[in-house]
């Protein structure tokens, strides 16, 4: 855990407008690791996972994948070097099903540049084979018939498929009642174990701490501090939730 | 009736039984899940056609099945590209006048004496590029400015009107050029008629069973194996059916006009349903966000539709050309707007995006034709014409909306 971070954001300013939403604000994950971005509403976390994920340009700052300086032009860029991010609003099409969704945007063809349907399908079993979803009945179930949790399954089912390096996870448990909030942070583990930086973003401290290796505390925009969470107490991440406290300096004023 | 006791256990039960009482509630299961399915449409097909056939013994005659054939042609070529536009959220509003400039411009562009004295096809060609570039100018403010589509195209409505009546200062344009013509007025000898039929259940019959036989190669389950096989049997006996009754018209056969439907349908019903583009569509009307999100480029998809949309109108208003064999000043207006877009809807294309098939296009064209032909051969008045084709207007928009109200609390 020492090792150059697989993916570092570093310095990021953005604004909307007038609105500063990120003031010289960054984050890093590595490989096998578990990072949590934690923080209040508005304290900029939606925003900076939307600039690694290349949704979001930044108007200043570098953005760092295997330590060398890359420039992500859209989500397409994000996507090719490996980082996947799962939406809290999952970013699921209702009207399509299951391996439709999976393979959105990057579809397979056969030789006659026709869909390839049976080895989208196939694979699609396969993933969600391995990573234990056995809830669905079909993969051909449009997903507006899927519960929450199965949606879930298949956002972050979407994000493994593609031999991503990174995946960041948006509020995944926010809307899951218990029993489901297990499997998904269960399933984030497993994400971890394979040797897939994961980045857990969260308000549920309880989640963060079950799952997470480090988290990342933005408040107000700006950093709050990176903690171990295995030496870290909630009280103090709440602290630096709410008023920021421990900053570290980055440079900036 | 307890022979009808229904056996289904669920969806992933034993294999139900095919007693009406099931078929029922299978077709019932899809509605809630957003499928309505052709059922309905043929249903009020059959029935429209009874009521005609009851008040004039000619509406069934092949003279009047050819007839019909060819009058629905202009108003499906136009409600396949609305069914794009719909898909993806949006509307065409400018599909009447579109297609009047293209009767316009398929008449200028074969003027015997003219400097633009084109043959037939390039005269055809030329048109239908007409109205490709009026959908790309159109389009282009709905996918890189986000103006409504609904007011684009109101407007670009009313302006193409205005360039028909500038464009034609002489009032009428005859088309004296065989080849435009012919679209709508040649019509197969029965043994050819019979050939096309036979290539339609043939290509039809083979493309579903090499889907069934990579299925199999892949180790997948084949799903709704009664049901594919089934439909083979339907597109095979709809064939050899139009082509017995369009072949016992004395006088003409199946009109090339049917050939073009089926032709179009089967190039569309692909684009839409087996390439990514046609996936990209389905998605952006779904969800345009999650489309953005998986990298698909939206505004693109946004251009390339309303692309397709005019172009398809333009096919639809050189057939309507070629009926009259001239354009003057009335092109492009009358109902076609509304029956296009009616066509598309009464097909089960949702107006709310993302639902709907282009094989369903071709039956909600047939259920305008229908009742403009017959309540025009039993001697109605227009006025019965409108009504009839509102109410069963209204009708397919209120299941749409039920069937989408219905997904969305089914998805939680």
């Amino acid at each position: 855990m020492n090792g150059i971070p697989t993916l570092e954001l570093r310095g990021v300013f953005k604004s909307f407008g007038s609105v500063r939403a990120l003031v010289d604000c960054g984050f890093e994950v590595q490989d096998g690791e578990v990072m949590a971005l934690v923080g209040d509403n508005g304290a900029g976390k939606s925003t900076l996972i939307k600039c690694a994920a290349g949704i979001q340009s930044i108007d200043a700052g570098e953005i760092y994948f295997d330590g060398s300086l890359v420039h992500l032009r859209g989500p397409n860029d994000a996507a090719r070097l490996g980082v996947e991010v799962v939406y809290q609003d999952l970013a699921l099409a209702d009207n399509l099903d299951v391996v439709q969704n999976m393979y959105l945007g990057r579809e397979l063809h056969n030789r006659m540049q026709l869909l390839n349907e049976s080895q989208m399908r196939k694979t699609t079993e396969q993933v969600m084979a391995d990573l234990g979803v056995t809830t669905l009945r079909s993969v051909r179930q449009r997903v507006a018939t899927l519960s929450g949790g199965q949606r879930q399954s298949v956002a972050v089912a979407r994000a493994v498929l593609w031999n991503s390096r990174v995946v960041v996870l948006d509020e995944p448990t926010a809307a899951l009642g218990v029993v489901q909030t297990e499997q998904v942070l269960a399933l984030v583990k497993r994400l971890a174990a394979q040797g897939l930086a994961v980045v857990l973003v969260s308000h549920n401290l309880n989640d963060v701490f079950q799952v997470a290796d480090r988290i990342t505390v933005l408040h107000l925009g700006r950093n709050a501090g990176v903690f171990e969470r295995a030496t870290t107490s909630q009280e103090e991440i709440v602290l630096a939730i709410t008023t920021g406290n421990r900053a570290q300096p980055t440079g900036g004023p | 009736m307890s022979g009808t006791e229904t056996t289904l256990r669920g969806p992933s039960g034993a294999p139900p039984t095919w007693s009406p009482a099931s078929l029922a509630h299978l077709w019932w299961q899809k509605v809630r899940t957003g499928e309505i399915g052709s059922a309905p449409i043929i249903l009020a097909i059959v029935l429209i056609g009874v009521f005609f056939q009851t008040k004039n013994s000619n509406f069934l005659s092949a003279t009047n099945f050819n007839n019909l054939l060819v009058q629905m042609a202009g108003v499906t070529v136009i409600a396949f590209g609305v069914a794009f536009v719909l898909l993806i959220g949006e509307i065409d509003l400018s599909v009447g006048f579109i297609s009047g400039i293209a009767g316009v411009a398929v008449a200028e562009f074969q003027l015997p004496g003219s400097s633009h004295d084109y043959p037939g096809l390039v005269a055809i060609l030329f048109a239908v590029l007409v109205g490709a570039v009026i959908g790309v100018f159109q389009g282009s403010f709905v996918a890189f400015l986000g103006v409504p589509s609904f007011v684009v195209t109101l407007a670009g409505n009313l302006a193409w009107q205005g360039v028909i009546l500038r464009s034609l200062p002489q009032g009428v344009i005859v088309i004296q050029d065989s080849t435009i013509n012919d679209i709508a007025n040649y019509f197969f000898s029965p043994t050819v008629g019979w050939i096309v039929a036979a290539a339609i259940a043939g290509s039809y019959a083979l493309i579903t069973l090499n889907d069934i036989r990579v299925q199999r190669r892949s180790r997948l389950p084949v799903d709704d194996l009664p049901g594919r096989l089934a439909r083979i049997a339907v597109v095979a006996a709809l064939s050899a059916g139009v082509a017995y009754w369009a072949g016992t018209d004395p006088r003409r056969g199946l009109p090339f006009a049917a050939l073009l439907i089926v032709a179009l349908l089967a190039l569309l019903s692909v684009l839409a349903a087996r390439t990514t583009f046609g996936r990209h569509v389905y998605a952006v009307g779904g969800n345009a966000e999650a489309a953005h999100r998986a990298g698909i480029n939206v505004t693109r998809i946004r251009l390339l539709v309303f692309t397709i949309s005019g172009a398809m109108s333009a096919l639809g208003g050189v057939i309507f050309a070629s009926q009259l064999r001239s354009v003057d000043l009335s092109a492009g207006g009358g109902t076609i707007l509304l029956d296009s877009i009616a066509a598309a809807v009464i097909g089960g294309v949702s107006l709310f995006g993302g639902r709907g098939r282009v094989g369903g296009v071709v039956f909600g064209a047939l259920v305008i034709a229908i009742i403009a032909n017959g309540t025009d051969l039993v001697g109605y008045s227009a006025s019965a014409q409108y009504i009839i084709t509102a109410a069963i207007l209204l009708a397919a928009v209120t299941l749409d909306t039920l069937a989408r109200r219905r997904l969305a609390d089914s998805g939680l």
